[in-house]
């Protein structure tokens, strides 16, 4: 066997699809051939990788009582029809239900700004690890960082280094969320990439925790500037980094 | 002849309720967006409409196959690029570089991004084969495709994951 056809086979042998006499030949190709044999230990590292749990998800609970309750509802279609109700319990139910709806509609239209947010913040975190565009401006050394934000942008974010705690600063990048150019402050804390993005206090959102797509989002409010940490670290680790920022003057 | 004679919550109990956590990730990861739920409702009642037709033989495979084509539709209907037929791959099947690493620490969130990036074609057999475990034949079934589709296509999603992690590899040794 050669490379040529021993590449495309490689997939499958760690399926463990091919025939005794495919893997017999691959076997004896990959003796000889290093290449092979590095990619076929790369597919099996990333068949590893794979298993991890944090890429598949639970459905939410809300979303089994939402289907569980569409079911019993299609079920219904053929009940027997109810005996009727005094014309005043509808009425009541209906001003019942109104008052839900408008406390509903203002409470979540309050939170989706919220909502929207932490899924822009979401979205410019996965960008950065993706393009491999996580910092403009590398430098684990804050008086380095900081000056390079001078001149583009309309203010100067704190910028903060824990090194005696691990959370390293690896450098910044100009952003753009919410409508306007924003800082972004890199860490990393072991192997987690985690960014903080800063700007002055525009929105109405409260402090808080959520999570988005499995990645954890904290925001909250400090000196009149606005702050969202985004990463796959856990919440616990994420609220001491919050911490640690908190006790540092933002403006 | 209905296998359920027309009781929806038993029907969902067994044929939706079983398969949700798979449904839910593998419309998350192909929708990449917080509608999974809504795709996974609209799933969910296509499959008690029809679950009448239904022979009772595979029923993880069914569902999927329901919501992976929920998905689809819900991709078209944005417009999304992603709905666009999957381009010809510029690399071949099996290519390895000299400077291939072999990758021994592989960051989880640089493969979520590694993976999110793939095109929704490479990425549906990705996640129903590693994530679901579903051997070829259901692969094929829920994605509507032949087996020898499924191994080519694996192969280079494989790839390119690979492609992806050790490139990532090689620059943040240089100081990303």
């Amino acid at each position: 066997m050669e490379c040529k056809e021993c590449g495309p086979l490689l997939s499958r042998a760690v399926d463990g699809e091919l025939d005794a006499a495919q893997r017999a030949n691959m076997e004896a190709h990959l003796q000889a051939c290093a290449a092979c044999s590095r990619e076929r230990d790369n597919l099996v590292a990333l068949r590893s990788a794979l298993k991890n749990k944090a890429l598949s998800f639970a459905a939410p609970e809300e979303l089994k009582a939402r289907l569980r309750a569409q079911a019993a509802g299609q079920a219904q279609q053929g009940a027997p029809r109810r005996p009727s109700v005094p014309w005043w319990r509808g009425l009541a139910a209906a001003l019942v239900c109104l008052g839900l709806a408008s406390w509903s509609f203002a409470h979540f239209t309050a939170q989706s700004e919220q909502s929207v947010l932490a899924q822009e913040v979401v979205g410019a975190h996965i960008r950065s690890l993706m393009a491999s565009h996580l910092s403009d401006v590398i430098s684990t050394d804050m008086h380095t960082v900081k000056p390079w934000f001078a001149g583009k942008l309309d203010f100067s974010p704190l910028v903060t280094d824990f090194p005696e705690k691990e959370f390293n600063l690896v450098g910044g990048r100009l952003d753009y969320l919410h409508g306007r150019a924003v800082a972004a402050l890199i860490y990393k804390h072991r192997q987690h990439v985690i960014n903080v993005f800063t700007w002055p206090a525009d929105t109405n959102v409260s402090n808080a925790l959520t999570a988005k797509n499995g990645y954890n989002v904290v925001n909250w409010r400090q000196d009149t500037m606005e702050f969202w940490m985004v990463s796959d670290l856990n919440a616990s680790e994420l609220a001491e980094l919050k911490a640690l920022i908190q006790q540092k003057d933002a403006r | 002849m209905s296998t359920f004679g027309g009781n929806r919550t038993d029907a969902f109990e067994r044929v939706v309720l079983p398969h949700l956590d798979a449904a839910y990730t593998l419309a998350r990861w192909l929708t990449r967006n917080d509608d999974a739920s809504d795709v996974v409702q609209e799933a969910s009642l296509r499959a008690l409409k029809f679950v009448d037709g239904y022979r009772g033989e595979n029923g993880r495979a069914w569902f999927l196959s329901i919501v992976r084509n929920t998905c689809y539709t819900w991709l078209k209907a944005k417009n999304s690029a992603e709905a666009e037929p999957l381009l010809e791959d510029a690399l071949p099947a099996g290519a390895s570089s000299p400077e291939a690493l072999v990758m021994k620490e592989i960051d989880i969130q640089l493969l979520r991004a590694a993976i999110e990036e793939l095109p929704v074609e490479f990425r549906e057999v990705i996640i129903l084969r590693e994530l679901q475990e579903l051997s070829y034949e259901d692969v094929a079934r829920v994605a509507g495709i032949p087996i020898g589709t499924v191994m080519s296509r694996l192969a280079r999603a494989r790839g390119r994951l690979v492609e992806r992690l050790t490139r990532q590899n090689s620059r943040s040794s240089h100081g990303m």
